[in-house]
């Protein structure tokens, strides 16, 4: 019989997650129980991942049960080269922002781990619907935990945050319905791959695309739709944040990937100047905003949409590349940067969050200003922190520099200003992170509740090597990573050409 | 032969960085004594690596030996390798970094002694060799890159090593920003060449060159179509402008001095910053195919030459003055390297890392000796006290100056003379620029010379702690370093840079146009001839004359700088100035980012799109809820009323329609 891997790595977690519900008054229990809930879904994708054949360019682990037969709506599942990586990064993830857990939640316990474990079997939903009406619900269903774990676990203005969060994100998924309702009248079918080369003209494939792009830019999120996401993260708790930079973000991109390119490629021709002028934007515009940010957290929000304007710059390069100069294989390399930047900065953005989770949990505040000369009285703190500021930096041998040099290396292909706009980020990158680490971490001890700081524990320790040896990992030898999306994205391509 | 090749470099890379991790992780456990043992013992055995390494090269006649390591990711067409390229060019680098690293790695024991960071300060050092290994050993651009920021990075924490002072910590952001321009620069010339070649493997891009369509252009912006070759070698070297500090990018260097003395040595005189220069070199086939891209190298280099030179004229910072001397010695090796005289560049380079760390580690010793007292005005009669320090401090001084028969004079003659014999555009005005310079330099140095060694003593003497030369640890580098200085200079000139079939053979690419060595070797006298034929040269009359100026100025009428500052106090507040850059810079680019930055967070991200865009449908939102808000009275008669005006109007639309 064959095992049904993807509806367990999905529903293991959701059906664990909510009999943590009934575990409310024993935070003793609901712990381990939830560690090894996401250990569980961990050891499954890894497992996914051992059977993976990264040479077959289609779906693998694929499911088809009938849902709704007379609408021909499927509950169908299956993974490709772009959705496995995404899937091991929220697998980690979630383990990770649930061990930490220990020690950064004391109210509500048991809730706040069922709402991490049930977001993490939506998400892994998410990437492993093929059939469109399955991925709306996991996408819709995903949203509320998010909402839930800012509304409750969430600083002084959590309830601002929320509604922006709400406001921006549902406007988006109400488009993207649409849409879909459109796909699907015209296909006759609600599979995914049935919507691409529906010969659609290039008026219709326009509408179709914005309303795309309302949905998944807004996640990403690309300029100008992107103010949600500092507010959502200041007001976010660490795991939260964690959860929101490392995966959710993705998941714009994911869409692109998996439904902007191949089913309005004649619109994505049309706007590919406009989406590269945003990307570029968020590079540089969003860098410099960073520069001058108060609050740890606002500052390392910025800088991840400043990293994600990467991945979307990599997706559109991709239309210049095919038609002026008729290049695949560059093609085939600027998407590959863009998936590798998605996941370096899942790893990235998750280390650097849980760096502001430590001092925050120690110092109750996020605010530059109220610190400084911390790596006097925490040195280990100070190198891991400094590795994951590197890494942000796009330092060689980091994660963080290989999508950026395959996304440079192609935008100078397509035209040198673009590169040239691109690379600010080696500047800027710097700018805003170092100058903070600067402050934070330099100089001589400030006050009197830096000077009473202690080195991180053994747990955080723990969560800081994991991290860091991702990190380094993909910077050292990104072929992994690379070879796992190659093949799909050259028969994505393909289709759009 | 090639296995053992193999075997070595692997060692030689592996060795530094394993100390590098077990003193970073471990150093506290470890203890003072173990920690630099390992450290010293991983640089030595890359040390004997690199020795070995050089026999196996030069007694086999190796000229290319690709080395592949792992592959490092695969997309369609491009493959990104990690190995080494082994030649002479590489050996000889690697020579030159182990060896100054192993004096500085010994040096540092005495010189950090007491320092609370003991294990940190070796385990940077020891990633430092290791960084700078992969930058030379690389066979391939993207390596290079990887070597070229770790270098960087290492350089940055070592530069702010003391990170409690805000000196500190200022200086290491602004090497790592104003070298980040630099890498800007290089990473978009890899870009070129990898759309130019369809490969980042150096031997596959040279392979490409001869069927290569040199009239190939890249658009810039609009109209603006620049040769393509021109267009990458120009990115590049704007890479070896941040890495070799280059005006304009030199900004770094010399506020990179406030790191430990013992890294200035290393990083920032002898090794990293060299970086540019070997880059160059190791690039040749490429920069041959442009002139203007070489023009442009030779005008820089020959105006960061004497510009700098001068401006150590006036440092009183004794760390400061030889950081000016290094960015003008810089300027010296990228006007060689401009000229397709690069093998003399590497030659300059590597007397430069001996002499040049010499006098570091010299200056660290008087500091040591001085309790950080680094200001020259408070130094003075030092020969006495400290005999071994003056001694090889001397040595250096006359190897920068350009004294027979010490290394730098064979290097900065030959140079001089390639210069000469150039017809590149721009070549004959750095001639004179870098003549003009040999007398600048011969007066920083011996003016740093004599107001340290010489005069009154102007330091506080302390009965407790009688002034004495510091420990063996200390003086025994100097002392290994002062041996280099002197011979290798007459030792190696003619097998290196005259004999036919020389030293580099095709590790560097002249064409026969640009060949101004051969010109030179063709009437070469041989290398003793050549050292008594100095005494006729312009270079030797203008160094003598330098340093008999400083003689005048500094010993025998020690009131006369003073005088000759009143005189030409224009002159000297643009000096002292460094000609503004700093402020420049301090004004334009800090300032401006910060205050773009505030402008668009608070002006376009809150203001236009926060409170406009989003408030604005959120308020219309409001607005249309405050409306409708007036239909809920809340009495049931109305909503009543609404009702059966609702039916009547339902009825009359399904009566009449």
């Amino acid at each position: 019989m064959m095992i049904p891997w993807l509806s367990l790595l999905i529903w293991i977690p959701i059906l664990g997650g909510s009999s943590l519900f009934f575990l409310r008054d024993k935070p003793e229990i609901a712990r381990p129980f939830a560690v090894l809930i996401a250990a569980i879904s961990l050891l499954l994708s890894l497992i996914v991942y051992a059977h993976f054949d990264s040479s077959i360019s289609t779906m693998q682990f694929q499911e088809k049960l009938t849902w709704i037969p007379q609408f021909k709506i499927y509950y169908a599942l299956g993974i490709d080269g772009i959705a496995l990586p995404l899937i091991l990064l929220t697998c980690i993830c979630t383990l990770l922002v649930v061990i930490a857990s220990y020690w950064a939640i004391q109210k509500n316990v048991a809730s706040y781990l069922a709402i991490f474990l049930m977001m993490s079997g939506f998400i892994c939903g998410v990437f492993a619907a093929t059939d469109a009406v399955l991925f709306y619900v996991f996408w819709e269903a995903m949203l509320i935990p998010m909402f839930l774990i800012i509304g409750i676990w969430g600083g002084a203005n959590r309830i601002y945050a929320t509604i922006k969060f709400f406001l921006y994100t549902f406007l988006g998924s109400i488009l993207m319905l649409v849409a879909l309702v459109y796909l699907y009248l015209v296909a006759g079918s609600a599979q995914i791959s049935d919507f691409y080369n529906l010969g659609l003209t290039q008026n219709t494939q326009i509408w179709i695309f914005l309303a795309f792009f309302a949905a998944f830019a807004v996640k990403i999120p690309m300029f100008p739709v992107h103010t949600w996401l500092p507010d959502a993260h200041v007001e976010a708790p660490t795991g939260g944040s964690v959860i929101l930079a490392a995966i959710m973000l993705k998941i714009g991109a994911y869409g692109f990937l998996r439904f902007s390119l191949p089913i309005t490629p004649l619109a994505g021709q049309f706007f590919a100047d406009l989406m590269i002028g945003l990307s570029l934007v968020a590079v540089v515009y969003i860098g410099l905003v960073a520069v001058m940010q108060k609050d740890l957290k606002k500052l390392i929000a910025y800088s991840s949409i400043a990293h994600m304007g990467f991945a979307t710059l990599g997706i559109f390069l991709v239309f210049p590349l095919l038609e002026h100069a008729q290049d695949m294989s560059t093609a085939v390399l600027a998407v590959e940067g863009a998936m590798v930047q998605l996941v370096s900065h899942g790893f990235i953005s998750a280390a650097l969050f849980f760096c502001v989770g430590v001092l925050y949990e120690r110092m109750h505040t996020r605010n530059i200003a109220d610190f400084g000369g911390v790596a006097n009285v925490m040195p280990a703190f100070a190198g891991f922190f400094m590795l994951f500021s590197l890494a942000n930096v796009g330092l060689p041998g980091t994660s963080g520099f290989v999508g950026e040099l395959f996304v440079i290396l192609s935008a100078f292909k397509v035209h040198f200003m673009i590169a040239l706009l691109a690379s600010l980020t080696l500047i800027l990158s710097p700018a805003y992170t170092l100058w903070m680490y600067k402050r934070v971490l330099f100089g001589t001890v400030v006050n009197k509740q830096v000077e009473q700081l202690t080195d991180i524990t053994s747990g955080e320790r723990g969560i800081f090597i994991v991290l860091a040896g991702f990190i380094l990992l993909i910077g050292i030898w990104p072929a992994p990573l690379v070879d796992m999306t190659h093949a799909t994205i050259s028969h994505l391509l393909t289709q759009i050409q | 032969m090639t296995q053992a090749l193999y075997l070595f470099s692997l060692i030689a890379v592996g060795s530094p960085l394993l100390a590098s991790i077990v003193t970073g992780l471990y150093g506290h456990r470890l203890g003072t004594t173990l920690s630099h043992r390992i450290a010293v013992s991983g640089v030595a055995i890359a040390f004997v690596c690199a020795v070995i390494i050089m026999k196996i090269i030069v007694d086999n006649n190796i000229s290319m030996q690709e080395m592949p390591l792992y592959t490092w990711a695969v997309s369609s067409n491009i493959v990104f390798e990690v190995g080494f390229l082994m030649d002479p060019l590489t050996a000889l680098m690697m020579i030159v970094v182990t060896f100054v690293s192993f004096m500085v790695h010994v040096y540092t024991i005495g010189y950090m002694h007491d320092d609370p960071g003991y294990a940190r300060f070796f385990s940077y050092i020891s990633l430092f060799t290791f960084s700078m290994l992969m930058l030379v050993m690389a066979n391939n651009f993207l390596q290079l890159f990887f070597g070229w920021e770790a270098v960087g990075v290492v350089s940055y924490l070592l530069i702010g090593f003391w990170f409690k002072r805000d000196t500190a910590i200022f200086a290491n952001m602004k090497a790592f920003l104003v070298n980040r321009v630099g890498d800007l620069g290089f990473l978009l010339g890899i870009a070129a060449i990898y759309m130019l070649f369809g490969s980042l493997n150096y031997l596959e891009v040279f392979a490409k060159i001869a069927t290569f369509n040199l009239d190939l252009t890249i658009t810039l912006w609009g109209d603006v179509k620049v040769n393509a070759i021109t267009v990458a070698c120009i990115l590049l070297f704007i890479g070896a402008m941040g890495k070799s500090a280059q005006i304009p990018l030199h900004v770094w260097l010399p506020d990179s001095m406030e790191g430990p003395t013992p890294i200035s040595a290393l990083i920032h005189a002898a090794t990293m910053v060299t970086a540019g220069v070997f880059m160059v070199a190791r690039l040749s086939p490429l920069f041959e195919l442009s002139e203007v891209a070489r023009s442009f190298i030779v005008c820089i280099g020959a105006l960061t030459a004497l510009s700098m030179g001068l401006v150590g004229i006036v440092q009183n910072d004794i760390k400061r003055v030889i950081a000016y001397s290094t960015l003008s010695q810089l300027g010296y090796m990228i006007v060689a390297v401009g000229i397709s005289a690069y093998a003399v560049g590497m030659f300059h380079l590597m007397t430069h890392a001996f002499f040049k760390a010499l006098l570091f580690l010299a200056a660290g010793s008087i500091i040591m000796a001085l309790h950080h007292q680094q200001d020259l005005r408070h130094m003075g009669g030092l020969r006495r006290y400290m005999p071994i320090t003056y001694i090889t401090a001397l040595i250096g001084a006359l190897a920068l100056c350009g004294i027979p028969p010490f290394a730098g004079f064979y290097s900065k003659d030959i140079l001089i003379e390639a210069v000469h014999f150039s017809a590149l555009p721009g070549a004959n005005l750095a001639y004179y620029a870098l003549l003009a310079g040999v007398f600048v330099t011969a007066l920083y140095t011996f003016r740093l010379i004599f107001l340290a060694f010489f005069g009154k003593e102007r330091w506080h003497h302390d009965k407790d702690h009688p002034m004495h030369e510091p420990d063996w640890v200390v003086t025994l580098p100097l002392i290994l370093l002062a041996i280099p200085s002197v011979i290798i200079g007459f030792a190696t000139i003619s097998p290196m840079l005259l004999e036919a079939d020389g030293f580099f053979k095709q590790s560097i690419t002249v064409l026969s146009a640009h060949d101004v060595m051969g010109k030179i070797a063709a009437h070469y006298p041989g290398t003793f001839w050549f050292t008594l034929h100095a005494v006729v040269t312009k270079p030797f009359w203008l160094a003598i004359a330098g340093i008999f100026t400083a003689y005048l100025c500094y010993v025998r009428y020690p009131q006369w700088p003073a005088k000759i500052a009143a005189n030409l106090s224009g002159l000297q507040k643009v000096l002292i100035h460094k000609y503004g850059f700093d402020e420049f810079y301090q004004l334009v680019f800090m300032k401006g980012t910060q205050k773009l930055s505030l402008w668009c967070w608070q002006e376009v991200d809150v203001n236009v799109i926060d409170k406009g865009m989003v408030g604005g449908v959120a308020k219309s939102w409001e607005a249309c809820a405050r409306l409708l808000r007036h239909l809920q009275t809340g009495y049931l008669n109305q909503y009543a009323f609404a009702m059966i005006l609702g039916l009547v109007g339902l009825i009359s639309f399904w009566l009449w329609g």
